[in-house]
């Protein structure tokens, strides 16, 4: 690319006093969070010198890396983190999403009863929800079904929101008893099961880290270099100058939590899959999982801030250190607490950021 | 907005007849009689409480009138808001700045009406930023306005930085009316000088201005008529290209020493 000066007044614009990108300081916090795992791999006595990332000795797959527990570290955290891509957008607008959790739950629930193969076993199918009918549909049906739901929910949602002007945490509170109402409701509680092969597919095996990656980066070229993106990061910046601009921020707002609920419906219908079965209790706690990935990438709860690279960062981090205290032989409830403490120091050292980077100016 | 056209305005892009504006029983706005010219630069001036922003919002908008008539462009207009003024032609710089702090200059520049290619994508057609940022650069370097760099976000910027920023913002729409509301109120010298660089080549292109502005030294730099708002009242309309008023003038209408003779027992 050619040299180009964006200065204006004579000025020149010194590249070397450039501060460097948020999501920079979110990909050194993993480094460290790896090393200090590592570091307590070689120190810690029962551990017995084992690393966690890298696997010298076997030499299994051609690499120094355990690529294993790569695979496994992001495969945990790539349908969380497919919500996550919404919840960031919606964050980004100045908004917040409570509902994707239930949300989760509630549409695998309805995909599944369209998604059911009629023999298991040479048996009918013990979990059916509907008649005959309703077997071994193709594919394409229960992903639309749930796309649509999940479409439904968010414009719901959105419309709230921005035509009635109740906080967006209230509207998102509501909705997220409504859809584990209706995560139970639906069968009365009843698990539904053994859904087609070419269902199954869908979250088979690495599936879940492909559509995650695919959706990441199709969703970074959209904030990044697409008017619904600048539009969404506008109105989280500043919502009245956005309206004063022309912008139609009330349909703005109804699309972006339309986006971010089809999302968490996509991830259901992987989790799902993934599981081969759907329970009603299913997604419990994903939102707040997706609101912490995203807040740890750097995503401003305040809006107008925040990227995709760094929700992937931010699942990243997430996913070391689930993984990180399983492998260190910590128990699950050490790992709640560190998982808390590290989203409230994201926080604090990313204002802390903020507040130095707009005193230096 | 009435489609009927009232009758040939001639080179007149603004007038208004009766306009009035109670708050309760607050006279904020009394039956104000105002004609602005195309390419006209106009002052509005007063003490403070004299109607002058009071004005402004009710021809942009912001507010909606007690009563009277607002013909713009030779059509009579009766505007919901503030964006449906912008739509008809009329800029306003407010003096709360209605910038995106997160964004960079071309963002803000260019919010709400983007260059953009692969339009057939509707809300996902992709942004034309390097065109946005040669215009950017090429509407700025007219102002005199330094900035280091064009890409760094609002928030990072000083005040006069930003004023320019949603001055030249303005005056890049290539509006039919711009109204300015105490545009360099809380600015350093040189700041102020750019913002008058950009009031000057509005007028060189022959796009009219509202000015409301206290400084006296500015106003007469930059306009050809000054306009005395006084407890409501239009009290003076001094033609300062023409005739020869200096300061003082103009400070004895505004205090209330001397009416304009056509208002007499008005104000």
């Amino acid at each position: 690319m050619a040299e180009e000066s964006h200065g204006v007044g004579g000025l020149k614009y010194d590249k070397s006093k450039r501060s460097w990108p948020g999501e920079v300081n979110i990909l050194f916090a993993l480094i460290i969070i790896i090393l200090i795992f590592e570091a307590l791999g070689q120190l810690l006595p029962y551990m017995r010198g084992q690393s966690m990332l890298f696997d010298f000795n076997t030499n299994r797959d051609g690499t120094i890396l355990n690529i294993a527990r790569i695979k496994i570290i992001i495969l945990q955290v790539s349908i969380i983190g497919i919500i996550a891509l919404g919840v960031t957008q919606v964050i980004i607008s100045g908004g917040i999403d409570l509902s994707s959790g239930p949300l989760v739950g509630a549409t695998a629930m309805i995909v599944m009863s369209f998604a059911q193969t009629e023999l298991v076993n040479g048996q009918l199918n013990p979990k059916a929800v509907f008649g005959a009918w309703a077997f071994d549909l193709p594919v394409l049906i229960p992903v639309i079904v749930g796309l649509c739901f999940g479409a439904f929910i968010g414009i719901i949602n959105g419309s709230l929101i921005a035509f009635t002007g109740i906080p967006p945490f209230i509207a998102t509170l509501g909705m997220f008893l409504i859809c584990r109402g209706i995560a139970q409701w639906w069968t009365r509680g009843q698990p539904v099961s053994f859904p087609t092969e070419s269902y199954a597919w869908l979250g088979s095996g690495m599936m879940p880290v492909v559509w995650f990656l695919l959706l990441a980066f199709l969703f970074h070229i959209v904030l990044k270099f697409t008017v619904y993106g600048k539009h969404t990061y506008a109105i989280g910046s500043n919502e009245a100058a956005a309206r004063m601009s022309g912008i139609n921020v009330r349909r703005h707002k109804v699309m972006v939590y339309m986006i971010a609920s089809m999302l968490a419906a996509f991830a259901a219908i992987i989790l799902s899959s993934k599981n081969l079965t759907a329970q009603t209790g299913m997604g419990q706690f994903y939102e707040l999982f997706a609101i912490a990935m995203a807040v740890i990438g750097g995503v401003s709860l305040t809006g107008g801030r925040g990227s995709i690279i760094g929700t992937v960062l931010g699942a990243m981090v997430f996913g070391v250190i689930q993984s990180g205290f399983t492998y260190i032989k910590l128990d699950a409830f050490y790992q709640l607490m560190a998982m808390g403490a590290i989203i409230i120091s994201a926080v604090v050292l990313d204002q802390w950021r903020q507040k130095s980077a707009t005193a230096k100016a | 907005m009435s489609e009927v056209k009232l009758h040939d305005m001639g080179d007149i892009i603004l007038e208004t007849r009766g306009l009035t504006k109670h708050y309760g029983g607050v006279h904020a706005l009394e039956d104000a009689n105002f004609i602005l010219k195309k390419g006209e630069h106009v002052a509005i001036m007063g003490d403070n409480g004299a109607g002058k922003s009071t004005f402004v919002r009710q021809i942009t908008g912001v507010e909606q009138r007690t009563r009277g008539t607002v013909i713009f462009d030779g059509h009579e207009v009766d505007f919901k808001g503030p964006l449906e003024a912008r739509e008809a032609g009329i800029e306003t710089v407010f003096q709360t700045l209605a910038l995106a702090d997160h964004l960079d200059v071309p963002d803000n520049l260019f919010l709400g009406r983007e260059k953009t290619m692969w339009n057939w994508l509707g809300p996902f057609r992709r942004l034309d930023y390097k065109s946005m940022r040669a215009d950017t650069m090429a509407a700025l370097e007219k102002t005199g306005v330094k900035i280091p760099n064009i890409r760094n976000t609002i928030q990072n910027m000083s005040g006069g930085q930003r004023q320019c920023v949603a001055i030249a913002r303005t005056a890049s729409f290539h509006s039919k009316l711009t109204i300015m509301d105490e545009p360099t109120a809380a600015l350093g010298v040189q700041e102020t000088a750019q913002v008058e660089n950009i009031v000057r080549t509005l007028k060189k292109a022959g796009e009219p201005l509202i000015l409301v502005s206290h400084n006296m030294r500015q106003v007469f730099d930059l306009v050809d008529r000054i306009i005395v708002f006084r407890r409501g009242r239009i009290c003076a309309n001094l033609d300062i290209k023409n005739e020869s008023f200096t300061g003082e003038d103009v400070v004895s209408y505004i205090t209330g020493a001397k009416t304009g003779a056509e208002y007499e027992g008005v104000a």
